[in-house]
């Protein structure tokens, strides 16, 4: 008897088909006469549900459904890094070469470069015992990233034959290995591995590193954990998308992969002309080569939409796996939750909160979980950071994706709008934002930074809070009424922010800042408020103090000192303490 | 030989239902055909087995489960596109309404196109100069950017995109391949016959389409009507190489629409009783603005939404702000003040400006300059609740001198004669002279060498 269903019911994305009994849950199948790619999500008898990631416009009842015979699945291998992809990993470069300037429905199931040869090292001899998750071979993907080619997590044996070193096409086998029952398997350079599942790992093991941004409210006020998770919520206009991409470029990952889920198409194209021309500070080469994109934007089809944040993930565990540090960056989040609302609706399922569908908070989980510091099956330690974006309906805080996010995430980055429409940017909140890593960091802290930096960051933090319990009196009663320390503490908390924790993005010294030169920097503000309040404490009019060429000078150190001149900081600590000390003497 | 149905199942609003159907495909237009020899047209929204739900666009008043005959066309809602369009009036199915005869065009487009690819589209980089001061320099308009305008009833929104329609200078475009596409949703007769008048005394009606569905239209037909409209833009700025601006007015009586044929047909709502896939639906027109990297022309799109009860978290403006790249809203506040344009700059935003200003396009103080009048006049807005509590008298010396640059950006800025076309260095050099106000030590955001060659030698006071 045929395999093949029957389409019986099409509502935009959502496409029942009878004859279906034997189809699997999460089967990719195509669906009518164009073999659009789609997925089965429910049976019911011999009735399937699928959601379709293409266009069904023009598809006819009773056409016909095919098995694929497989889960929605990625072609794992060498050709993804520097490349883009949409949410289901067909290469966008090639879509266009097929079909131009649009993206039509029915272009088929394609994935990384079959035709492309690679030059590869085996590493593996007869004989020898490979495990599931070892590594047999080598392609030096791009200048700056090794790939690694492993054995697939449910697989293992004994070599029992191998070819020499040289080019070979992904599908093209370079190692077969015998497994328990005498079964010989061939190796080549690609597995496919289904997006819903999580690879395995070994083991997870505790947070201790961050993940360093040069984003100076980041890394000294709010830290990222590597191998931690955090929600990065704002309404539009509040900068979410340069801070993502500010994270794709100075964070010291080894690969970034980064979904542009349900956003906007000219963020895409500014990404792939800014990303190819920018140089990572660590390694010299061009940002584009440890970088994946998928852009799924948002007037692609919805299913797919839903699909690319399982494929982003997949593709961050592939590489996690070869022993690299991973940061994915999912931009946002919320239209993901928007497109399972959708599909949910087209369901007919019961509506939960916001019509967001009962399950929400359950996948946020799965996907958030799937972030982690681990050792991987081949000994490695390796980890994969996810930075969620969420926008808000309303930029309200409580609607529920940001709520759960909250939930299952360590670090929460406000974005402000207030902060924003002043241009403070990055326009994170410094009083309701939080990081739950500071305390897990402070060991790496005080010993690859220094001792005090988490100190002088919690004194610097103190300054901020008191600044907002004082601009309360200030609110009803006006600045002149406060005592001359507590305008120095307003006076410093302006310093704090304009001086430290506004970063501009499009200035070539103050877009990536080195740890090193942070903690100057606090420093240079802490000698600052020390030295002026010695001054106030004698009775020096606050006036006078404010009027030394230093308070302006530190306001703008972040433009004035260069990145490779950071000992000019400590001449400028120098200088704050001669300055006040002479103005001191003179009032003495 | 296609056939013909005679019996329907169910006259529901605006949907019909036909049973025993064979070979129809999804989103394929019908027409039916009535006793009185009227033919209406008509969408297919759902296929169930061989039940089929039609979305019929004129409206099905007349219509009875007897008196029509329904035919399948087996094609989606297609448009014929020629350069003859240029100049012509269509109603939201893209028939001619201006009594004329009907376009002759080799092709036909499907109105739904398609998305642009992400790795196909060309950065917008290019400026374009509207002539009002608080657009050009703090928000300003990219060739090939959605940039919404925001706005309230009763304000003054349709003059301002009237203006920029106007004054609009695109470099590159010239006579010859400038268009404008006006789309008209749900707009009230005489808001339809002021555009229709000033395109008409700018001398510009040669060069503009009009697709009009206007307040007493069928609202089935409201939904196509952005569609026709951005797919004539596409034809013109995609095969005929012209630079398009595209006006849609208004994005709130299209999102309405939409409510009503996702009610009709039973969906599950989601906020405010919008259907759950608002998002996506206004995605696939937004997101048709934009170059290609193989072809001349450009589409930039400037759809005109008001916000119910000036509420700018309603969910039309907030997805909406959440696809198209930043928003100018208009305040009805500075619209009782007089001032126009009333555009309240703190919470606009041209997201795409950062790449298409600055030393290459416009001067080298331009971002700088926006900037400082940014956060300047978000100091202005502490200032004035300060002023509100203690009195004005009672500020310090600098707190007054905000509330002045305050006055001064509010009426000699922002405000402007809605004939008055000013270049971008009249602009900027406005922009500094009322900057001028606050000494040079408030002015944090600005680099001291730009600080030094821009601030006026003398100080307004």
């Amino acid at each position: 008897m045929s395999n093949d269903g029957k389409v019986e019911l099409i509502n935009g994305p959502v496409v029942k088909g009878s004859g279906m009994a034997k189809f699997k849950v999460n089967e990719m199948v195509t669906v009518g006469e164009r073999q659009l790619i789609g997925e089965v999500v429910s049976l019911d008898g011999d009735i399937a549900t699928i959601q379709v990631y293409e266009e069904t416009e023009g598809l006819k009842a009773g056409e016909q459904i095919t098995s694929t015979g497989a889960p929605l699945s990625l072609s794992l291998g060498p050709g993804m890094l520097s490349n883009m992809f949409d949410g289901i990993q067909r290469p966008l470069k090639k879509i266009q070469s097929l079909s131009k300037d649009f993206i039509p429905e029915g272009i088929g199931l394609l994935s990384i470069d079959e035709e492309k040869e690679w030059e590869v090292k085996i590493t593996v001899h007869e004989g020898d015992r490979l495990e599931a998750g070892a590594f047999y071979a080598e392609i030096q993907e791009t200048q700056s990233i090794l790939h690694k080619l492993m054995v697939p997590p449910n697989l293992s044996g004994k070599v029992v034959n191998l070819k020499k070193d040289g080019k070979y096409k992904i599908n093209d086998w370079i190692v077969q290995i015998e497994d328990k029952t005498g079964k010989v398997h061939n190796l080549t350079l690609v597995q496919k591995w289904p997006v819903r599942r999580p690879r395995p790992i070994y083991k997870r093991i505790p947070i201790y590193k961050p993940l360093v941004t040069g984003q100076r409210v980041i890394d000294s006020f709010f830290p990222i954990a590597k191998g931690g998770t955090v929600g990065l919520p704002g309404g539009f206009g509040t900068g979410k998308t340069v801070t993502q991409h500010q994270l794709a470029k100075w964070s010291d990952a080894d690969i970034i992969v980064y979904i542009g889920c349900g956003e906007r198409g000219n963020e895409m194209t500014n990404v792939l002309e800014e990303f190819p021309a920018l140089i990572d500070p660590r390694t010299q080469r061009p940002l584009m080569e440890r970088t994946i994109l998928i852009a799924n934007t948002s007037n692609m089809p919805v299913a797919a939409r839903e699909a690319s944040i399982y494929t982003g993930i997949t593709m961050a565990e592939y590489f996690r796996d070869m022993g690299y540090d991973v940061a994915i960056m999912a931009d946002s989040t919320s239209r993901w939750a928007e497109a399972l609302r959708e599909i949910s609706g087209r369901l007919e399922e019961m509506p939960a909160e916001e019509g967001y569908p009962a399950y929400l908070p359950s996948r946020l989980a799965q996907f958030y979980e799937r972030a982690g510091c681990v050792e991987t099956l081949a000994g490695d330690e390796a980890s994969i950071t996810i930075i969620g974006a969420v926008s808000p309906a309303g930029g309200d805080f409580s609607e529920p994706v940001t709520e759960n996010t909250k939930r299952f995430v360590s670090a929460f980055l406000a974005l402000d709008k207030k902060l924003a429409y002043a241009r403070h940017y990055p326009s994170i909140n410094y009083l309701t934002s939080y990081s739950g890593y500071v305390t897990l960091l402070a060991d790496w802290y005080s010993e690859h930074v220094a001792p005090d930096m988490l100190e002088l960051r919690s004194k610097m933090v103190r300054l901020l809070q008191e600044e907002e319990r004082l601009n309360e009196i200030v609110q009803l009663v006006g600045e002149d009424v406060l005592p001359n320390d507590q305008v120095l503490v307003l006076e410093i908390a302006r310093t704090i922010k304009k001086g430290f924790l506004q970063q501009n993005a499009l200035h070539k010294d103050d877009t990536y800042v080195s740890l090193e030169k942070q903690y100057k920097m606090l420093h240079v503000i802490n000698d600052l408020y020390e030295n002026a309040l010695k001054c106030v404490k004698i009775g020096i009019p606050l006036s006078i103090i404010r009027k030394e060429q230093v308070f302006e000078d530190v306001v703008k150190m972040k433009y004035d000192i260069p990145n490779d001149h950071i000992e000019r900081l400590d001449a400028l600590r120098q200088r704050i303490t001669e300055v006040y000390d002479g103005l001191r003497e003179k009032y003495q | 030989m296609k056939k013909e149905y005679l019996k329907l199942d169910k006259v529901e609003g605006p949907l019909i239902v036909l049973s025993n159907i064979e070979g129809v495909a999804y989103d394929e237009m019908v027409h039916i055909k009535m006793d009185t020899g009227e033919v209406r047209k008509g969408k297919v929204i759902k296929i169930e087995g061989k039940t089929v739900v039609v979305q019929v666009f004129e409206g099905t008043a007349g219509i009875s489960t007897a008196n029509a005959s329904v035919k399948f066309t087996g094609e989606p809602l297609q448009l014929p596109l020629s350069k003859e369009i240029l100049g012509r009036t269509f109603n939201g199915i893209g028939e001619p309404v201006d009594g004329s005869f009907q376009v002759s065009a080799k092709e036909k487009y499907n109105v739904n196109g398609r998305p642009i690819n992400p790795v196909a589209r060309r950065y917008p980089r290019n400026f374009i100069q509207t002539g009002i001061s608080a657009i050009d320099c703090l928000m300003t308009l990219i060739r090939g950017q959605k940039l919404p305008i925001f706005s309230g009833n009763g304000i003054s929104h349709n003059e301002l995109a009237v203006q920029i329609v106007k004054q609009a200078k695109i470099k590159g475009a010239h006579a010859d391949n400038f268009a404008v596409v006006f789309g008209a949703m749900g707009v009230r007769h005489d808001d339809a016959a002021y555009f229709t008048r000033s395109f008409e005394a700018a001398g510009v009606l040669d060069h503009v389409v009009m697709y009009l569905n206007l307040a007493d239209d069928p609202i089935t037909e409201r939904i196509s009507t952005p569609r026709c409209a951005l797919t004539a833009a596409e034809y013109l700025a995609f095969k005929e190489n012209m630079h398009v601006l595209v006006v849609i007015t208004d994005m709130t009586s299209y999102s309405e629409a939409l409510r009503e044929m996702s009610s009709t047909r039973g969906e599950v709502p989601s906020r405010k009783g919008y259907p759950g896939y608002l998002y996506s639906d206004l995605s696939t027109i937004y997101e048709r603005a934009g170059m290609l990297e193989g072809a001349e022309g450009s589409i930039t799109l400037i759809p005109i939404l008001t916000m119910p009860n000036d509420d700018i978290t309603h969910p039309i403006p907030d997805l909406t702000g959440f696809i198209t790249e930043g928003q100018i809203v208009l305040s009805r506040e500075l619209n009782q003040k007089g001032i126009y344009p009333p555009i309240d700059v703190l919470p606009s935003l041209s997201r795409l400006m950062k790449d298409g200003i600055g030393e290459e396009y416009t001067r080298e103080d331009h971002l700088a300059l926006s900037n400082q009048i940014f956060s300047s006049y978000s100091k202005v807005q502490d200032v004035r609740s300060l002023a509100q509590i203690i009195g004005e008298d009672d500020l310090g010396d600098i707190d007054k001198l905000y509330l002045k640059f305050g006055r001064a950006f509010e009426e000699e800025f922002v405000a402007q004669g809605s004939n008055e076309n000013r270049t971008m260095v009249e602009t900027l050099d406005l922009g500094w002279k009322i900057l001028s106000i606050l000494p040079k030590s408030e002015l944090d955001r600005i680099e001291p060498e730009i600080l030094e060659k821009y601030y006026p030698k003398e100080r307004r006071c």
